[in-house]
């Protein structure tokens, strides 16, 4: 982001930023920057908080008016208290699934049809609560999905989208599958909204899902196509996860 | 949060690892009061229109546009990585591109205008491998008119 601040900078356009790893922004030097001290994926802050994300927005914004530079500068202000207090989130779909129901592939992927199903009502509801959904960023509907993460399950299948690489297309649809649990986990009440770590947590730990992706990842790892590797080593769980790779391959 | 020391192992040292490039540019463009800015977004989300060409790991087709009268239905995101949280995006996309806050700071006359494009490149790529990319995007935004970027980070 840093560096896309100088390059812009030098062609003569003036540029603000918002900062998530300061360290980076330190070394790097872009002309103005904000750091704001919240999770990856969330620079705004809070998702719904329109006076909050204002704060963080105008705070980098008025950056543009300072004399001289670089400047890196602190948001001043910390993330407001959960809606609904401090207790831990809890997820309303209760998906925990026994390890002994998933022994061999053919249970893994009925458990996984049947969990995919079963969640679909709450799904429904996310959208309709928000008027939109984040799913089918692969183009690819929700059953051709299902259909190629359960045959990835056992070997490397036919590409849905041959004008990707499949290991893009494979990508695309463990965002997509994430997407359509994640929303629909958060659109029970549930007193409040998870963090990044909590819906995490719960969706790697609780889901058939997260299963059937760990057995992608075996696919993946056992391919001789070099992206299927590198998706498999690095871009399907989430390093925050990796713990629970161990003793599944 | 994010500072690097709160970030569980292994990704902390994933990202402390990660090699930064060195620029040597002292580059510093001034302009008018920010009430008479044209401001334009630029995300490094892998943010695009749906059904528009996903975001790879090949470095020359850097970056997306996304029209400034998008609604957030049409925007989808296709960034490589699973190291970052998508669940605030998926509630509401202000969270990673604020664009209905910067309409909302230009019908207050806090800044002056919002560009009529907005762009995304996916943060996934080697930031070296932007800089030609990004070379060409300065002279396309400076012909929409636009005074004042601000980089959004995910």
């Amino acid at each position: 982001m840093g560096a896309l601040g100088h390059y812009l900078e030098k062609e003569g356009l003036a540029t603000t930023q918002i900062s998530l790893i300061r360290e980076h922004t330190v070394a790097i030097r872009p002309p103005r920057a904000l750091w704001v001290p919240f999770e990856l994926g969330r620079p705004l802050g809070v998702a719904g908080d329109a006076d909050f994300q204002t704060r963080v927005l105008l705070a980098a914004l008025e950056l543009l008016e300072a004399k001289d530079g670089p400047v890196l500068q602190d948001f001043a202000e910390d993330l407001p208290a959960p809606a609904g207090g401090d207790s831990p989130w809890i997820c309303p779909l209760n998906l925990d699934r026994k390890t002994e129901q998933m022994q061999n592939k053919d249970a893994l992927e009925r458990v996984f049809r049947e969990e995919v199903l079963e969640i679909r009502p709450s799904y429904d509801l996310a959208v309709k609560n928000r008027s939109r959904t984040t799913v089918e960023a692969s183009s690819l509907d929700l059953a051709t999905m299902v259909d190629l993460l359960c045959a990835f399950t056992q070997s490397v299948p036919a590409n849905p989208r041959p004008d990707l690489a499949l290991g893009y297309t494979l990508n695309l649809v463990v965002h997509d599958l994430k997407a359509y649990y994640y929303e629909a986990a958060c659109a029970q009440p549930s007193g409040r909204f998870p963090s990044g770590m909590e819906i995490d947590n719960w969706f790697w730990e609780q889901t058939a899902a997260a299963q059937v992706l760990f057995a992608v990842r075996r696919t993946c790892l056992a391919s001789g196509d070099r992206l299927l590797r590198l998706v498999g080593r690095l871009l399907l769980v989430p390093l925050s996860q990796a713990h629970r790779i161990a003793g599944k391959g | 949060m994010a500072r690097l020391n709160n970030l569980p192992e292994p990704l902390r040292s994933h990202i402390d690892k990660l090699p930064l490039p060195a620029i040597d540019s002292r580059s510093w463009v001034t302009g008018p009061p920010l009430n008479t800015r044209r401001v334009s977004l630029v995300s490094t989300a892998g943010l695009h229109l749906r059904g528009d060409r996903p975001f790879t790991l090949e470095p020359e087709d850097a970056y997306r546009v996304i029209p400034g009268d998008v609604g957030a239905n049409e925007l989808v995101m296709s960034h490589v990585s699973t190291n970052f949280d998508r669940s605030a995006y998926q509630q509401d996309i202000n969270v990673v591109f604020p664009l209905e806050r910067l309409r909302e700071l230009a019908l207050q006359k806090v800044v002056g205008s919002v560009a009529g494009l907005h762009y995304s490149f996916m943060g996934a790529l080697e930031p070296q491998t932007m800089k030609d990319s990004a070379c060409k995007l300065a002279r396309l935004l400076i012909e929409d008119g636009v005074d004042a970027v601000l980089l959004v980070p995910v």
